[in-house]
C-alpha cells in the first residue's frame, strides 16, 4: 500500500476562537494519523473574503478534503475525530493497518470548545 | 412590480426603508427602519419569503438600492424561477443590483464541533462593499442555527449577525419560521431575537371554515409609531399585498357635487337628480326583488355616458347577466365590445373575502373603471368570511371613495330573516350614502315590487314607496296606489284606477247635465223678470195717467167755480187760500 499524501484546506476567520481551535485540531489529526504525509492550506477568510464567496465557504471554521477524497466538507471545530476518520477513509476499521493504531481510545484527546 | 406610488412618496422619512408593499408602508409609517434589523417570523407558507423577496425587489427598482438575498433554504435558482410569476424579472436585476448567495448547508454536511458565520459574514462584507448594497435578507436562518450544538452557540451567533448587520448600516430582514405560535409567542432561540431587532412583523396564516385568511402584525416598531392591528394580506398577482383599513387623519377623497344617473329617470327624480358621484350606492331586497336589473341600468347609463365602468357579478356568468339583462331593454352587450364595459364574473370561487377585494381593485385599476357595479356584495361574507366579511366590504368602500369610483352594491337579505328593512349582513347600510330597498307587497294573488329610498345623504329624496315595474322597454318606477291607508300596486292599483277614472267620468257627465238643468232655469227666470218688467212699466204709466187725469179734474173744477163767480158777480172775498189758485 503506498502512502497517500493528504491535503487538506482549512477555513477559518482571523483569531476567532473555533478557528484557532480548529486549527489545532487538524495539526493533532495529523500529526496523529497522517505524520509526515499531509499538506494543509490556512485559508483566513477575513483577509480572503474572495474565496470564500467563490467557493461558497459560509461557515468557519470548514475543513474541505483536497485530496485524495476531494469534495469533502468538515464543518466545525474539528473536536470530533470519528466522523473525520471515516471520510477520510481512517475509521476503526481500516486502523489497524496503521502501526501504533489498536482502537478508537488511541485517538487524540481534544478540547471541546 | 407592485409598487404603488403613494407609498414610495419621496416624503418619507429618511429613517425608513420603503418596502413598496401595498398597505405595509401605511402600517408602518414609511417602510422598515433603515440601518436597522427587522425581524419577520412566520410559520411555513406564511409568505416570510416573498414578502422579503419584494422588499429587495422594490429596493432595486424604486429606490435604487442594492440588494443582496441570502438563502439558507432555497435554491436561488428556486427562488427566480418562483419570482418569475410575480412578474419580477430577477435575472435581469440580478446582473448588478441583485445578489443571491445560496448559503444552503450541504445535506451531506459533516459536522464535528461548533462552528460560527464569521466566513459568511466576511464574504458578505466584500460583496456589500463591491455592490454598494444597503438592503439585505437572511431567510430562514432557523436552518442554520439548527446546526448549532446549544442556545448558548445559537445566541452568540445571532449577536454577531446584529452586530455585523448595525455594523455595515444594513438595513436587513431576517426570516425565522415558528409554526404554532399563537400572539407572538416565538420559541426560545428566536425569543430574545424579539428584544434585540428594532422591528418585529408577525405573518399568521390560518384556516377558517375552509377558507384560507392570511394576517400581518407589525409586533414592535422602536422609534415610530405603527398600525397595531392585525390586518389580513394577500399574495395576489404582483406579490405581497396588505390590506390595510383607512386610519384616521388621512387624506380626503375630493367631493362634488356632480350627480350621475342611476339609469332609471324615475329613481333620479326621486333622488333629487341622480346619485352623487363617487358615492357609494347600496340596493337591497331579498331574491328576485330586480337588484341586479336596477344595477344593470346604472351600468348602462354609465356607459352610455362614455364612462368605463366594471360589473362583477358573483351570480351569475357575464353572458348571462347580459342575456337577462337584455329582456328588460338594457343593452350591456354593446358597451363589452366598445371595450367601456368590463364584465368580470366571480360565481362560485371560493376564496377569502381579502382575495375578493384585492381581484376587484386590481381589475379595477387596469379597467380604470369609474363606475363599478358588484352584485351581490354579500356573497363576501360567504363561509369562512364571516369575521373579515364587514371590514372587507368597508375598505372596498373606502377604496372606492379614494378613487372617486362610483359604487353600486347590491346586497341579499336573507328570506328567513325579519321582513324589516333591518341591516344587510354586512351592516355596510351605515357607511352607503345612499340605500335602495326593493321588496314585495304581496296582494290579491300577486307579488309586486316595491322600491323605496331608504336614506340618500346630502340628496333630497322622496319618501314614498314607488312601484318598479319591468317590461320589454326597461324599467319604470310609478306611484303606487295610496289612499286611506292602504297601497295597492299591481293588477290591484290598475283596478282602483280605473274604477276611479270610471267614477270620475259619471261625475263629469252628471254635472253637465246638471249644469244644462241650472242654465234653462236661469233661462225661464230672465224671460219672467222681462214680463214683469214690462207689466211695471205699464202699471206705473197706469198711475201716472191716474195722477194727471185728477190734476185735470181739479183744475177744470177749480176754472168752473172761478167762472161761477165771475158769471154771478161776487166780489172778491179776503180768502187767501183761494186766490193762489
Amino acid at each position: 500500500m503506498t502512502p497517500e499524501t493528504f491535503v487538506f484546506r482549512l477555513y477559518v476567520a482571523g483569531n476567532a476562537p473555533n478557528s484557532l481551535q480548529a486549527i489545532a485540531n487538524l495539526t493533532i489529526l495529523c500529526d496523529t494519523y497522517l505524520a509526515d504525509r499531509h499538506e494543509i492550506e490556512i485559508v483566513d477568510v477575513s483577509v480572503d473574503p474572495g474565496r470564500a464567496l467563490d467557493e461558497a465557504i459560509y461557515m468557519t471554521p470548514t475543513l474541505v478534503s483536497v485530496s485524495p477524497y476531494p469534495g469533502h466538507r468538515i464543518v466545525g471545530t474539528l473536536s470530533n475525530t470519528e466522523p473525520i476518520l471515516q471520510i477520510l477513509g481512517l475509521g476503526a476499521a481500516n486502523r489497524r493497518t496503521f502501526p501504533g493504531l489498536k482502537d478508537r481510545n488511541a485517538a487524540p484527546q481534544v478540547r471541546r470548545p | 412590480m407592485n409598487s404603488t406610488p403613494l407609498s414610495l412618496a419621496p416624503s418619507s422619512p429618511a429613517t425608513k426603508a420603503p418596502t413598496g408593499i401595498t398597505g405595509l408602508d401605511e402600517m408602518t409609517g414609511g417602510g422598515l427602519p433603515r440601518g436597522r434589523t427587522t425581524l419577520l417570523v412566520g410559520g411555513s407558507g406564511s409568505g416570510k419569503t416573498i414578502l422579503a423577496l419584494q422588499f429587495l425587489v422594490n429596493g432595486v427598482n424604486c429606490c435604487n438600492e442594492p440588494g443582496i438575498f441570502v438563502a439558507f433554504e432555497e435554491t436561488p435558482a428556486r427562488l427566480i424561477s418562483n419570482a418569475e410569476t410575480f412578474g419580477w424579472d430577477l435575472p435581469e436585476l440580478q446582473r448588478s443590483k441583485l445578489f443571491f448567495m445560496d448559503a444552503q448547508p450541504p445535506h451531506d454536511l459533516v459536522q464535528s464541533g461548533t462552528f460560527d458565520l464569521s466566513g459568511m459574514l466576511a464574504a458578505l462584507g466584500s460583496k456589500v462593499a463591491a455592490m454598494k448594497a444597503t438592503r439585505i435578507v437572511f431567510d430562514a436562518l432557523d436552518i442554520v442555527l439548527a446546526l448549532l450544538p446549544d442556545p448558548a452557540a445559537q445566541r452568540r451567533e445571532i449577536y454577531r449577525l446584529h452586530a455585523w448587520l448595525l455594523e455595515h448600516e444594513l438595513t436587513g430582514i431576517i426570516t425565522v419560521k415558528a409554526d404554532g405560535f399563537e400572539s407572538g409567542a416565538i420559541g426560545q432561540p428566536f425569543g430574545f431575537m424579539q428584544f434585540m431587532v428594532d422591528c418585529a412583523i408577525i405573518l399568521n396564516h390560518s384556516v377558517v371554515l375552509g377558507v384560507s385568511q392570511r394576517n400581518l402584525r407589525v409586533q414592535k416598531y422602536r422609534g415610530s409609531s405603527f398600525d397595531e392591528n392585525e390586518s389580513p394580506f394577500l399574495i395576489g398577482k404582483g406579490g405581497f399585498e396588505v390590506a390595510v383599513s383607512r386610519t384616521l387623519g388621512r387624506g380626503q377623497a375630493e367631493v362634488t357635487n356632480e350627480r350621475v344617473s342611476s339609469g332609471v329617470e324615475r329613481v333620479d327624480t326621486m333622488l333629487g337628480g341622480g346619485y352623487y358621484r363617487g358615492a357609494s350606492v347600496l340596493i337591497t331586497g331579498f331574491p328576485g326583488t330586480a337588484k341586479t336589473t336596477l344595477s344593470g341600468a346604472f351600468a348602462e347609463a354609465a356607459c352610455a355616458r362614455g364612462e368605463r365602468t366594471m360589473f362583477v357579478s358573483f351570480d351569475s356568468d357575464s353572458n348571462e347577466v347580459i342575456r337577462n339583462l337584455g329582456s328588460v331593454g338594457i343593452r350591456l352587450d354593446r358597451f363589452v365590445e366598445d371595450g367601456s364595459l368590463n364584465m368580470v364574473s366571480a360565481r362560485t370561487i371560493t376564496g377569502s373575502a381579502e382575495t375578493y377585494l384585492v381581484r376587484i381593485k386590481t381589475l379595477a385599476k387596469e379597467h380604470r373603471a369609474r363606475c363599478l357595479v358588484v352584485d351581490p356584495i354579500s356573497t363576501l361574507s360567504k363561509s369562512g368570511n364571516e369575521l373579515t366579511a364587514h371590514s372587507v366590504a368597508e375598505r372596498l368602500i373606502d377604496w372606492a371613495k379614494a378613487e372617486g369610483i362610483t359604487l353600486v352594491c347590491t346586497s341579499l337579505l336573507d328570506e328567513m330573516s325579519s321582513q324589516s328593512e333591518g341591516g344587510s349582513p354586512l351592516q355596510i347600510s351605515t357607511l352607503a350614502d345612499t340605500w335602495i330597498h326593493l321588496n314585495y307587497l304581496v296582494q290579491a294573488g300577486e307579488r309586486n315590487r316595491g322600491m323605496s329610498i331608504i336614506k340618500s345623504r346630502g340628496t333630497a329624496h322622496s319618501n314614498q314607496v314607488r312601484e318598479l315595474i319591468l317590461s320589454d322597454a326597461g324599467i319604470t318606477v310609478t306611484d303606487t296606489y295610496t289612499a286611506g291607508g292602504e297601497v295597492l300596486m299591481g293588477t290591484m292599483r290598475w283596478e282602483k284606477e280605473s274604477a276611479e277614472r270610471h267614477a270620475n267620468e259619471v261625475a263629469a257627465v252628471t254635472a253637465q247635465l246638471r249644469n244644462a238643468k241650472l242654465e234653462a232655469e236661469e233661462a225661464e227666470l230672465d224671460a219672467r223678470v222681462k214680463a214683469l218688467q214690462v207689466e211695471l212699466a205699464a202699471k206705473q204709466t197706469e198711475k201716472e195717467l191716474l195722477a194727471s187725469s185728477a190734476a185735470i179734474h181739479e183744475r177744470e173744477a177749480s176754472l168752473g167755480r172761478d167762472r161761477m163767480r165771475e158769471l154771478r158777480g161776487t166780489d172778491q172775498a179776503p180768502d187767501t187760500s183761494s186766490v193762489k189758485r
